[in-house]
């Protein structure tokens, strides 16, 4: 879908395939933005890496952007921004989710300020997150039926 | 929505219940709609539960349905205390995703209003904050200063506050003639109006009795939390983005990020106040910078709009005109994330293009919404008078939480 480079050589890369060669199944560059796709299994102990290591120390997590690929499969794509403050460095994570059953491990334990970003992906996309401590609708009313922000759901809304 | 049950607690003369108290979301100290659900033994908060979405108007949703151009308009309303701010963020984005580069002129101007913005939103932030811990008089003088501002914006742009003034590739309309006057006269009003509100408050006893020591957090909580902009200052921790990446040539001007390290309401009421005069500084810098004349677009046909004189003699003018404004521009599919600093923090745009001339998604990175998120770790323990330090000191603007 994107025109994205795919970029053979980056550290940070290196450092999470060095712990496991699967944790990174792609790693991405668009204007100057790198990505790297880890697969969803691999999501909870690269974050934790990503944040303990000491040469990556990627301790703030910016934002969680779900993006509906719809109809494509998998269709959700998470994306998280992380941004290292000791070393001015930047990276992104994405993780594919299935439409039919979209779960993706929680990363609250390891960035606390996850737990709202998440619940907002819920909220709008219906995307589940495995050991969320209160993953309830945050920004819908909590009878509110559908995910608005996924794109079979139409701009106007039922009527 | 929300909900808390009572839990036993131990008291002075044995066990009790808490009790359970709704707070908002039309109390007024909570600065639009936000609901807190309380648990409260005593006066003391036990729990607090903040609880958002009464103001969600679905806006990512509806840049979906716009062309890139028309949801500009949309960014105007997620902090509506800090426009120009939202405007700057998703252009430098869609900006990033056409790699256009913008002419120096129009990023001065940028620069320039932007920190006018964010000399407007501490303002009413003093104000709003202070008449929430009773100083009536502050508030008066606080929008009384605004106002000035405002009738910058309205000059420059028509609009005192959906000013919808940045444009993909550059600014909507030259800046009419006399603006840098007006700005200039602002300029040198304000010091000694920031020292009199400085007098008022600054070491004012009650003032001092309600900030110092409340809502204190420490560099590691906040930085787990995500919290940005003069909350995540306040604890020691540098982070500004106009420092750390800079964007609209933010690199060429010359100011200090002002930290402190108690991480305390009264810290953050500090940080704000050097604050608007660090942007004073950048702002006198940038009146130097930005020459009389020039450019205040790129040239990018197809992408940005054709000066009016040219569409009436050249034919591929007013195609372009025509095509903008009938199908807008196709940007290359891929996806950025453009973070700026605004009053409130770090403020992103996630864009994501699929090659249509809609945008695909719109991801807004408020920081409002994750400062928020960590109120509780503020105020649980502490009296519910509190609360109201807390929240008027994380400076939320509910427009952007809620989106």
């Amino acid at each position: 879908m994107a025109q994205a480079e795919d970029v053979q050589q980056d550290p940070v890369a290196e450092r999470l395939r060095a712990w496991d060669p699967q944790a990174v199944a792609e790693v991405l560059e668009f204007r100057g933005e790198r990505t790297l796709v880890v697969p969803r299994t691999h999501l909870r102990r690269a974050a934790e890496l990503l944040k303990a290591a000491p040469e990556l120390s990627f301790n703030f997590l910016s934002d969680i952007s779900c993006i509906d690929r719809f109809p494509v499969e998998p269709r959700f794509e998470l994306n998280y921004h992380l941004l290292s403050i000791s070393r001015r460095a930047v990276i992104r994570l994405r993780v594919r989710a299935h439409g039919a059953d979209p779960v993706v491990p929680s990363v609250t334990e390891v960035w606390p300020g996850a737990n709202w970003h998440e619940r907002e992906v819920f909220d709008l996309f219906g995307v589940r997150f495995e050991g969320h401590p209160n993953l309830q609708r945050i920004l819908m009313p909590e009878d509110w039926e559908g995910y608005p922000l996924r794109k079979d759901y139409p701009v106007e809304g039922y009527r | 929505m929300a909900t808390l049950t009572p839990t036993n607690v131990e008291t002075v003369i044995g066990q009790a219940k808490t009790m359970v108290l709704n707070m908002g979301p039309q109390h007024p100290s909570t600065h639009g709609v936000l609901r807190v659900v309380l648990e409260l033994d005593g006066e003391t908060i036990v729990r607090a539960v903040p609880d958002i979405g009464y103001l969600h108007t679905g806006i990512e949703k509806s840049c979906e349905a716009k062309t890139y151009s028309q949801a500009i308009t949309l960014t105007d309303r997620l902090d509506y205390l800090a426009p120009l701010s939202n405007n700057l963020c998703y252009c430098l984005a869609v900006e990033k995703l056409l790699n256009l580069e913008v002419p120096k002129r129009a990023q001065y101007i940028r620069v320039l209003l932007t920190e006018l913005t964010r000399v407007a939103s501490h303002l009413v932030w003093i104000g709003t904050h202070a008449i929430d811990l009773g100083a009536m008089s502050v508030f008066l003088y606080c929008f009384r200063e605004r106002e000035e501002a405002m009738k910058i914006f309205e000059f420059v742009s028509g609009q005192r506050m959906m000013t919808s003034y940045f444009r993909i590739g550059g600014l909507a309309l030259e800046p009419p003639t006399g603006w840098m006057q007006r700005v200039d006269r602002f300029v040198k009003m304000m010091p000694a109006r920031m020292d009199e509100y400085e007098n008022l408050l600054t070491r004012n006893r009650i003032w001092l009795g309600r900030l110092k020591g409340i809502g204190a957090i420490n560099a590691e909580d906040a930085i787990a939390n995500g919290m940005s902009g003069p909350t995540l200052r306040s604890t020691g921790v540098d982070y500004d983005v106009r420092k750390y990446f800079p964007y609209s040539s933010y690199e060429e001007f010359e100011f200090n990020v002002p930290t402190r390290t108690e991480g305390d309401c009264y810290a953050r009421y500090l940080l704000r106040v050097a604050e608007v005069k660090e942007s004073l500084k950048i702002i006198r810098q940038a009146m130097d910078k930005i020459p009389p004349s020039g450019p205040i677009r790129t040239d990018a046909p197809g992408i940005v709009p054709p000066v009016r004189e040219r569409m009436k003699t050249e034919m591929e003018s007013l195609i372009y005109h025509f095509k903008i404004f009938t199908e807008g521009f196709s940007p290359p599919p891929g996806e950025v994330y453009q973070r700026i600093e605004s009053p409130r923090g770090e403020l992103g745009f996630f864009v994501a293009s699929d090659g249509s001339p809609k945008p695909y998604r719109v991801k807004v990175r408020a920081p409002s919404f994750a400062n928020l998120s960590a109120l509780p770790k503020l105020c649980e323990g502490r009296m519910i008078a509190d609360l109201i330090a807390c929240i008027g000191t994380i400076d939320i603007v509910l427009g952007e939480v809620d989106r």
